[in-house]
């Protein structure tokens, strides 16, 4: 399934909905948005993933890169994962760098 | 301004490169591509093969330009590769001349020496196809991976309790309850157990890629398939293996072990890595061709004049270790896992192959092992050898040293498995490895001892206690093969048993070694699983089992619930007392002028210890206030040992005024009043002697 990723801001919150497969072929689509998401200098990243069906290596890599990109003081949340993709992050560790939900809770994060 | 040399000059079957850069070795990312490099000391060309992931056949096969060679480096950059979905190899011409050494076969596919992946084996025991010409290929890999903060811990050596640990074996079983089994994802879930036991490392027997499938027996009565399960036989040296890897399939077994590191690092617990660098899995002639023997074989491998290989690891063949360019290779490995893979430590496997010259004579100063010992990247890092080869060469306590390295120190193995056992006239040699084998290590100090009494090599604690003799008749090999010479003793029955009487020496005796490891100066090293009393059913050699002869039973976390809470009292009482963790050898005098020494050695009358040739009784009594040289202020320590069938009262040699004798442990009595957390120890009723039960030991702090 191909990958698309869409991107809003809204009150220093960055939000990006990833939908298909992130594999190496779409890195580059989901870098980009990352790289213009933290051109808005936001607080928080928000990633809906509720819509990605897989995620390979070069999709953890991105994921790397926007914790990086986004510095210390920026966290990431990552809502509604699906299962494989969970899994994914579970056993590569990455469920530790990021705040995993399992639904857009607006209460916890847009509580700047 | 862009740079010129990320643009492709040259073209092949619609594949875009330019020569690439030497180094560094291995496939490297660079902007836009991928800089291959590769060095051979006698081939004459050199072709890159290139994989769509898991296809039969390459894609393309790139030869290398004369122009691209520097020296014996081959090297060449690759624009515009999918590096998720590709795999390589080479393929190398040069002289067939066997006599000389040189094996050079083109039609063969050879995985590049400093692969960072491997595929082939992604997951665990799926079998292979084995008409794939090309089992074994290198994949690529970027380096990025999320550390935060995290670095190397530098732990002090002298603070250390290590758990061996085999990957495999301390999740798979059913009963670990983790999500991923078996890999490093599921010790990442059991992280909680190692901190709560109280070790503080853990050593991973070989995690370097490897086949599990390179043992081809079954199993005589089942006919299960057996594995070359430990791995001690290595494919790649800066490959994780991919089948401990839960995200193998993936091919993200690197985040995966990163992660791993990453967490224990967090938890206080630092990573040693068992490394083989003795030899590889290509055997000798008769072997299969995987990488070295097709690169450069006379480079890598010790060859007899006749181009034979010598066999010191007793496995087929020899890596080359102190020729200078294997020599960089070992050097190159290690860096790489220290600063990419932030690990705290190596040991060493048959490390005294490494001070094997070119044609096997041991060299009085190693090159490699200097090297090591000096090498700024790995400064901090723990060295640890095991100071043997099968080549006969023993060099426990007089391994080349430089300051730096450790060594598992099977002396100290040999004398406490034959004290606890009670064979008499040990007490001499106890008093030599209780206090870090001064007698081996005198200017090494205490930290060069590796203390340990089980390891995976030999029986478990439980099965030391429970066989006279070794049963490995399920590996196949008609029993020949594993130690003989186990200084085991069953407890007057081989093998389980309902009799409780021996059930409960046999606990005991566990619970002596564990008490003896634990208050013994130099660094206790445990055996997974010992610590809940794993039995390998009497195997002693269980390189093959991929069953539960090797899996850690989790039900005897509870079922032997007693021993467990011992062993974590234990350790946390090493942990409380500095005393018993000293950076430099007892002397025996005084030297914070407190009124006691150091270490005084006592028997059944106190201050006089009986070293005599018919001896089975021992105490020793440590003064706090000399702690580190009296650096820092510790309790009094004493520790009686008796390994006689009777029971005797230990004179105490008198405290301070004001302080007084407290029980931290006891193995003669019943649980829970076998050992006490810190602070909770119970003075003793009698402060002037105590009881020592018959084959047990008793640790007492003064305070």
């Amino acid at each position: 399934m191909a990958f698309t990723v869409t991107s809003d801001e809204k009150n220093g919150i960055a939000r990006l909905t990833l939908v298909g497969e992130l594999d190496a072929s779409a890195a580059n689509d989901f870098r980009t948005a990352i790289e213009e998401a933290a051109g808005l200098r936001p607080k928080r990243l928000v990633l809906m993933m509720g819509g990605l069906t897989f995620m390979a290596s070069a999709g953890l890599r991105t994921l790397v890169f926007a914790k990086q990109k986004m510095g210390a003081n920026v966290d990431i949340y990552v809502i509604a994962v699906q299962e494989p993709v969970r899994e994914t992050l579970e056993m590569t560790g990455f469920q530790h760098s990021v705040i995993m939900l399992d639904a857009y809770d607006a209460a916890e994060i847009e509580d700047l | 301004m862009d740079r010129v040399d990320i643009y492709p000059t040259h073209e092949y079957q619609g594949y875009h490169f330019r020569p690439g850069k030497p180094f560094p070795f291995g496939a490297t990312s660079v902007s836009g591509g991928v800089n291959f490099s590769v060095y051979s000391s006698h081939a004459s060309r050199c072709t890159l093969v290139l994989f769509e992931k898991g296809e039969p056949q390459p894609k393309v096969e790139i030869p290398f330009p004369d122009a691209f060679r520097i020296g014996n480096v081959w090297s060449m950059i690759v624009f515009d590769l999918d590096y998720e979905n590709t795999e390589y190899g080479y393929r190398f011409e040069g002289p067939w001349a066997p006599e000389d050494g040189q094996r050079f076969d083109s039609s063969k596919i050879l995985l590049d020496p400093y692969a960072r992946a491997i595929g082939g084996r992604d997951v665990w025991g799926v079998k292979p196809d084995w008409n794939n010409a090309y089992q074994h290929r290198g994949r690529l890999v970027y380096d990025d991976f999320d550390w935060d903060e995290d670095h190397p811990l530098e732990t002090p050596m002298e603070d250390l309790v290590i758990y061996e640990m085999h990957v495999r074996s301390f999740t798979r079983h059913p009963s670990s309850g983790v999500k991923f089994p078996g890999t490093f994802a599921g010790i990442r879930q059991k992280i909680a157990y190692l901190k709560e036991l109280g070790v503080n490392c853990v050593e991973m027997m070989p995690i370097f890629e490897f086949d599990e499938f390179e043992n081809g027996r079954v199993h005589p009565d089942t006919g299960e398939q057996l594995y070359n399960y430990w791995g001690y036989s290595t494919l790649g040296f800066f490959a994780p293996k991919s089948g401990y890897a839960a995200t193998g399939k993936l091919g993200m077994q690197v985040d995966e072990l990163k992660a791993l590191v990453k967490e224990l690092h967090r938890n206080g617990i630092e990573v040693f890595l068992d490394v083989v660098f003795n030899h590889t899995a290509e055997g000798n002639e008769q072997g299969p061709y995987i990488s070295f023997k097709g690169i450069d074989n006379k480079t890598y491998y010790m060859l007899t004049p006749e181009g034979y290989y010598f066999n010191f690891s007793g496995t087929g063949n020899t890596l080359n270790c102190n020729n200078p360019v294997v020599r960089s290779m070992v050097l190159d490995c290690l860096r790489y896992w220290a600063s990419e893979y932030h690990i705290d430590g190596f040991r060493f496997d048959l490390a005294s192959i490494l001070g094997r010259d070119p044609w096997g004579a041991p060299l009085p100063n190693p090159p490699l092992l200097e090297s090591l010992a000096y090498d700024p990247v790995l400064a901090k890092c723990k060295l640890i050898a095991e100071a043997w080869d099968a080549g006969g060469l023993y060099q426990v306590g007089s391994f080349p040293a430089y300051g730096r390295w450790a060594e598992w120190n099977g002396k100290y193995r040999d004398a406490v498995r034959k004290f606890l056992k009670g064979e008499a006239g040990l007490a001499g040699e106890m008093v030599q490895r209780l206090e870090g084998s001064p007698d081996m290590y005198a200017a090494r100090g205490p930290t060069a001892s590796i203390n340990f009494i089980t390891a995976h090599d030999g029986f478990t604690l439980n099965d030391l206690v429970s066989y006279d003799d070794k049963h490995n008749e399920a590996n196949g090999e008609g029993n020949r093969d594993g130690a003989n010479d186990n200084d085991s003793w069953n407890c007057a029955w081989e093998g389980p048993t309902e009799d409780p009487g021996i059930n409960a020496l046999r606990r005991r005796q566990m619970k002596n070694a564990f008490a003896v490891l634990l208050t013994s100066q130099g660094v206790p090293m445990i055996l997974m699983g010992d610590e809940v009393a794993h039995t390998q059913f009497g195997n002693n050699n269980t390189y093959c089992h991929d069953n539960e002869v090797s899996w850690m039973d989790w039900g005897q976390v509870s079922s032997n619930s007693d021993l467990l809470r011992f062993v974590t009292n234990l350790i946390g009482f090493r942990h409380a007392h500095p005393v018993l963790r000293n950076r430099w050898h007892l002397t025996g005098r005084d030297q914070a002028n407190c009124g006691y020494p150091d270490i005084s050695w006592h028997g059944i009358l106190a201050w006089h210890p009986d070293l005599t040739g018919s001896a089975r009784t021992l105490a020793f009594m440590l003064s706090g206030a000399n702690a580190r040289g009296g650096a820092v202020h510790d309790d009094f320590v004493y520790v009686a040992m008796n390994s006689h069938w009777d029971s005797h009262w230990f004179e105490l040699p008198q405290l301070p005024s004001g302080l007084q004798w407290r029980v931290a442990a006891n193995t003669g009595a019943p649980a829970p009043e076998d050992a006490f957390s810190t602070g909770d120890e119970p003075v003793l009723s009698d402060q002037g002697g105590v009881l020592v039960g018959d084959r047990s030991v008793i640790v007492l702090v003064g305070k």
